[in-house]
């Protein structure tokens, strides 16, 4: 909503300054988010008569005019077309500053120039807001204009706009006199409302219109007005003035008013041609199957039984509250006219706006539900200034089709209830105050108020809007701060909240730099991650209305998310990149209406680590990542889990790739992205990736960490190099050893893998570092030998391996 | 002999000055005080002497080899301190060189003010509580007192999944969440973080982007109970000398209801381009918890008042760093990540 301060102060004192009043506003709930100042730059422009204009000397296309702006006469060049001798005209002086730059002394071909001649467009104004003859070269005003006056006054400029953004709850503001009497409420200063009367013909309305509402659900009250004798041409230039101010082209002297009622009391106003209206009569009623009709925009729109539309006898005529129709609307030949002024239902309003995309005024003004009581003030009120502008007689009378009056609702206000919420005590002749100034009735009974709120205040219907009432006005900034009193309660995360926490941690410090992506998926992922057609992950949360394509889809796995995240970072030459994100994944559930929301770690590495003078990088492999991995369950307690062979998974390399298995489950997945998929995303590196369900995780993750005593007896290294076979995993052979070394194995360490020349084809030798230990006593080279043995002997059992000399 | 032992004194002092290394000063040990050193091969000769004269040239003998150990001891004292000395003048490295690089990775920044914001309210004893991402219309916007088909609704526009299930537009749905769990149990101290959804992508909103909903629920909880909280959040977040200023403003699950601007931390108050000239930059939305919304989630707003917050983690994460663009948060560039 933009306001006139000019305007505003038509209905109430402001004795302050367009800032102070923004700033006073905005303190009371009715923010000004803005001030503009039209006339800003139109500094030493003045009015001017030509007095004489010669041919320039020098150049066909310019002249020489003589002007005189009252204070003195000047010298003035231009090759503005629409020049005449005796125009008053308006001078940007030596020293103005215009959009196009600053106005000097010049010489035009060798002729002194004193100034310039200005047209809309150097003026910085809408050159279609001018006559037509005008919008081409400079602008020209009424003969009897004085001379020297400045142009922000001639062009009422001379104002401020506050630009207001309003709450939804404030439908009140979306216009002048109710803007105007929040600044009385504000300000407490005194209200001037317009006076509304209306002389009339002695026509009468009755029998010219008859108005039916069949759904007076939907329309709480339908005024009509009749004028006879209508004159269509421009408005006045104080109310084009006006409109423009407010953000409104003007049209036509009715058309205009309509407008500037809707502005001045908020009430939108619709005008028909009445002699266009079949039958006479107005019908307020829902919408059929296949009716169509063609809005003022010349749009042919769909109305459907949703909407409410206003038909005459034979046919829909205007999409009640949001836009008229073409058949009807005032034309030059328009003789009659009839004034709509009516109360729709704001939901209904809102539904049919949004379901044609069609927003105006007039919807955004009924959506928000306008002051059922001032329908026919404001009818009568358009009637006034089409009247007083010779546009038109006004017939006598009004159809008033009001079904269903409304009472003022009548609130009790508890002043310890006030300041109960508040947490101040407004004394009570305050809260009365804050009350009256806001035009609400207060009586007193008992201890408490009674306050009837006025229909225009459609959001105040309980106790606590009229305590926020209080507060605003009291102002918030006079409320005291304090402290909750109260029992003392215990600050804490839940457990998979603190595990969470952890998990970031470990992966920090393992070296990966956390993401956010946003949840959307790409219908297309699928098939870049070749991901198999039947698989679950293809299942996926849908959005009807996404922003795009990409954005359809709710993740049902973040390996996406990431890998775009690499191929980014990639495609902008940043090097050796290791990522982790902790975030949901969306997955339906047949019967439910909400999906199942699995909290997810994905993490992603390529390249290698930090490498420096004395610091050889490693490469960022399988190896790498499945550190990350090891390193993060152990912090989370967790050892009991499997790291297996996965072959089957299409994303992922087939032969380095592992399920994450925790108590039989699988809880995640390891391995080197598939080569297709890495080529999908642009990535030319070896990647690596690993996906863990987190709530498995979580499930898992041991509590607090229990001490084993420190072994008093030494223990005995010894090492272990056998030559197996090439398929047989580390793993296997690690549980051999385990099984087979008893309880005196304390440890296995697996310290170098070789495959080579030295080794027989397909296969490799292994070399373990064993730690045998006894709590009870030092143990014997013997004891240690047979264990070892037994350990060889189970190896060769199951592996057929042989010692490595 | 007494001449002798002088002369070998003599002589071994010479030799021991002369000594350039430990090595050497071992030879002049052995030489001189070892077994078959030259002190025992004067003091062989001890038989042929008197027996008065025997006790006097035994001292002198003591003597001279005390004094020989003394300085030889005093010697190789000297040459360690010597050796060790030229040992490390030999270390010298260039301490101006880098250090090696540890690998280690950075919190996301909405990560690290999340943190933050929940370490300041476990502190003030709040419990950390969740809420799906996917939620239903009922706790997005119904038992919010969001009415149907009210543009409120429009203030937030949605993506919709299904027909009454959305992405939710905020946090606000975990107050009747958790309120229907514990009605009418007071005190409810909860705050709740996570991932919001509205249909808006531009320069300044990502589609995408975080909250914390933070709500009391107790016998006489007041407005001026809310400012002291946002006060001591704001002065933990953004520094010990921050005002608040509270404007009304509207929701519909809160009344009164205000919008929370914090003295601008760049100018503080005096105005510049970040606050807009203000002096004020808003950083959150709060209120009194609605009378409607405590109604519907069991608790009977006579008995019981509430507040309840929301702020938007981005805006306080880029006043925070300075960051002047959203989309860099979402845009997960090395560079940008490991800034923090």
């Amino acid at each position: 909503m933009r306001v006139s301060y000019k305007w505003l102060k038509d209905y109430v004192d402001i004795p302050v300054s367009p800032e102070e009043l923004a700033e006073k506003m905005t303190m009371a709930g009715v923010a000004v988010e803005n001030i503009e100042y039209p006339g800003r730059a139109l500094d030493k422009i003045v009015t001017g008569r030509i007095e004489k204009i010669l041919p320039h000397p020098n150049a066909d296309k310019l002249v020489v005019c003589q002007i005189n702006t009252g204070a003195e006469k000047l010298q003035v060049v231009t090759g503005a077309p629409n020049v005449r001798e005796g125009q008053i005209i308006l001078l940007a002086l030596v020293g103005a500053t215009l959009p196009g730059g600053k106005i000097t002394k010049a010489k035009l071909r060798g002729v002194d120039s004193f100034g310039m001649l200005c047209s809309a467009q150097e003026l910085g104004l809408d050159p279609k807001n001018f006559p037509p003859d005008q919008q081409e070269g400079i602008l020209e005003f009424a003969p009897d204009t004085p001379l020297g006056m400045d142009a922000r006054e001639l062009l009422g400029l001379d104002d401020a706009i506050l630009e207001l953004d309003l709450t939804p709850n404030r439908a009140d503001c979306l216009s002048m006199v109710g803007v105007a009497r929040e600044v009385s409420a504000v300000l407490g200063t005194e209200l001037k409302l317009p006076e509304i009367k209306v002389s009339e013909t002695d026509e009468t309305i009755d029998g010219q219109v008859t108005v039916t509402i069949n759904n007076p659900e939907l329309c709480g009250r339908y005024v009509g007005r009749l004028i006879r004798n209508v004159k269509i041409g421009p408005s006045p230039g104080w109310m084009q003035q006006r409109l423009q101010a407010a953000g409104i082209r003007p049209i036509s002297n009715v058309v205009d008013v309509t407008n500037y009622v809707m502005m001045e009391l908020g009430q939108p106003l619709h005008a028909f041609d009445y002699d266009k209206l079949k039958g006479r009569s107005i019908i307020v009623r829902k919408g059929q199957p296949g009716e169509k009709m063609y809005s003022l925009d010349e749009v042919e729109r769909q109305l459907t039984p949703d909407m409410l539309v206003i038909a005459d006898a034979e046919r829909a005529v205007a999409i009640a509250g949001v836009m008229g129709g073409l058949d009807t609307e005032i034309t030059d030949e328009t003789t009659s006219v009839l004034i709509e002024s009516a109360y729709f239902n704001p939901a209904s309003i809102h539904r049919t706006s949004k379901s044609l995309a069609l927003r105006s005024e007039s919807s955004m003004r009924f959506e928000k539900g306008v002051d059922i009581t001032g329908c026919l003030l404001a009818a009568t009120r358009a009637c006034q200034l089409i009247q007083e502008m010779g546009a038109g007689d006004v017939v006598k009378g009004a159809v008033d089709n009001f079904p269903a009056p409304r009472e003022n609702p009548v609130i009790r206000l508890r002043p310890e209830r006030v300041a109960l919420v508040m947490g101040v005590e407004v004394p009570r002749n305050e809260i009365k105050d804050i009350m009256k100034r806001l035009d609400f009735g207060v009586t007193e009974e008992g201890s408490d108020f009674l306050v009837k709120v006025p229909l225009r205040r459609g959001d105040i219907s309980l106790e606590i809007d009229l305590i926020e009432e209080v507060a605003r006005l009291f102002g918030y900034n006079n409320i005291p701060t304090t402290l909750p009193e109260g029992a003392t309660t215990e600050g804490r995360q839940t457990a998979p909240q603190a595990v969470t926490d952890k998990i970031i941690d470990v992966m920090t410090e393992c070296g990966l730099s956390e993401i956010i992506t946003l949840s959307f998926m790409n219908p297309r992922v699928f098939d870049l991650l070749n991901i198999p057609q039947d698989s679950t992950l293809r299942q996926a949360v849908t959005i009807q209305n996404p922003l795009s394509e990409e954005q359809r889809l709710l993740r049902t796995t973040m390996i996406p998310g990431i890998l775009d995240i690499l191929s980014r970072n990639a495609a902008r030459k940043n090097k050796d990149l290791a990522f982790f994100e902790v975030g949901r994944v969306f997955t339906p559930l047949r019967g439910e209406k909400l999906p199942r929301e699995t909290l997810t770690l994905v993490a992603g590495v390529m390249g290698k680590t930090l490498s420096g003078w004395r610091t050889k990088p490693d490469d960022m492999d399988f190896y790498y990542l499945k550190g990350v991995l090891e390193t993060l369950l152990d912090s989370l307690n967790i050892s009991a889990y499997d790291i297996i062979p996965e072959t089957g998974n299409s994303t992922f390399h087939p032969g380095r790739t592992a399920a994450v298995m925790l108590a039989g489950r699988k809880a995640g997945v390891i391995g080197e992205l598939h080569p297709d998929v890495a080529e999908n995303y642009r990535l030319n590196e070896r990647v690596y990736v690993m996906e863990l369900n987190l709530e498995d995780i979580i499930d898992h993750a041991g509590g607090i960490k229990k001490y084993s005593p420190l072994p008093k007896y030494p223990a005995v290294e010894r090492d272990l190099a056998i030559v197996v076979s090439g398929d047989i995993p580390a793993s296997e052979i690690n549980r051999v050893i385990r099984k087979s070394g008893g309880v005196l194995l304390e440890s296995i360490s697996l310290f170098d893998v070789y495959q080579g020349e030295q080794i027989k084809k397909g296969f490799k030798s292994l070399a373990f570092s064993l730690r045998f230990q006894a709590p009870d006593r030092t143990l014997t080279d013997e004891e240690v030998n047979a264990i070892l043995e037994k350990i060889q002997s189970a190896l060769q059992e199951n592996f057929r391996a042989e010692l490595r000399a | 002999m007494k001449e002798k032992l002088k002369a070998m004194k003599a002589e071994a002092l010479k030799e021991l000055d002369a000594a350039a290394n430990l090595e050497r000063v071992n030879e002049i040990r052995v030489k001189y005080l070892g077994k078959k050193g030259e002190l025992t091969g004067i003091l062989r000769g001890m038989g042929a002497l008197s027996a008065e004269e025997r006790p006097v040239i035994g001292q002198l003998a003591n003597e001279v080899r005390e004094s020989l150990e003394e300085e030889i001891s005093g010697k190789t004292a000297a040459l360690k301190e010597a050796e060790k000395l030229a040992k490390l003048s030999k270390e010298t490295i260039d301490v101006t060189l880098p250090g090696r690089p540890f690998q280690i990775g950075r919190r996301h920044p909405l990560t690290a003010v999340l943190d933050e914001i929940k370490e300041i309210f476990l502190g003030l004893g709040f419990e950390i509580a969740e809420g799906p991402e996917v939620e239903l219309d009922y706790y997005n916007f119904e038992a919010l007192n969001f009415p149907a088909d009210h543009p409120a609704r429009d203030m937030q526009d949605s993506f919709y999944i299904d027909f009454g299930v959305l992405l939710r537009t905020h946090t606000s749905p975990v107050q009747p969440r958790v309120m229907e769990k514990k009605a009418p149990g007071i005190p409810v101290k909860v705050i709740a973080p996570g991932k919001v959804y509205r249909r808006d992508d531009d320069a300044t909103h990502s589609p995408m982007f975080h909250q914390v909903e933070g709500f009391i629920i107790d016998r006489k909880i007041s407005f001026s109970d809310l400012k002291g909280i946002l006060l001591v959040v704001a002065r933990q977040v953004f520094g010990e000398d921050r005002q608040i200023r509270l404007r009304p403003s509207f929701f519909p699950f809160t009344e009164p209801s205000a919008e929370v601007d914090v003295s601008c931390i760049i100018c503080n108050g005096a105005g510049c381009r970040v606050c807009s000239n203000t002096g004020w930059l808003e950083i959150l939305g709060a209120g009194m918890i609605h009378p409607n919304v405590l109604k519907m989630s069991g608790y009977d707003p006579e008995k019981v008042t509430g507040f309840a917050f929301g702020l938007g983690v981005e805006r306080i994460a880029m006043l925070k760093y300075g960051i002047d663009d959203l989309r860099l948060l979402f845009d997960n560039d090395k560079r940008f990540l490991t800034q923090f």
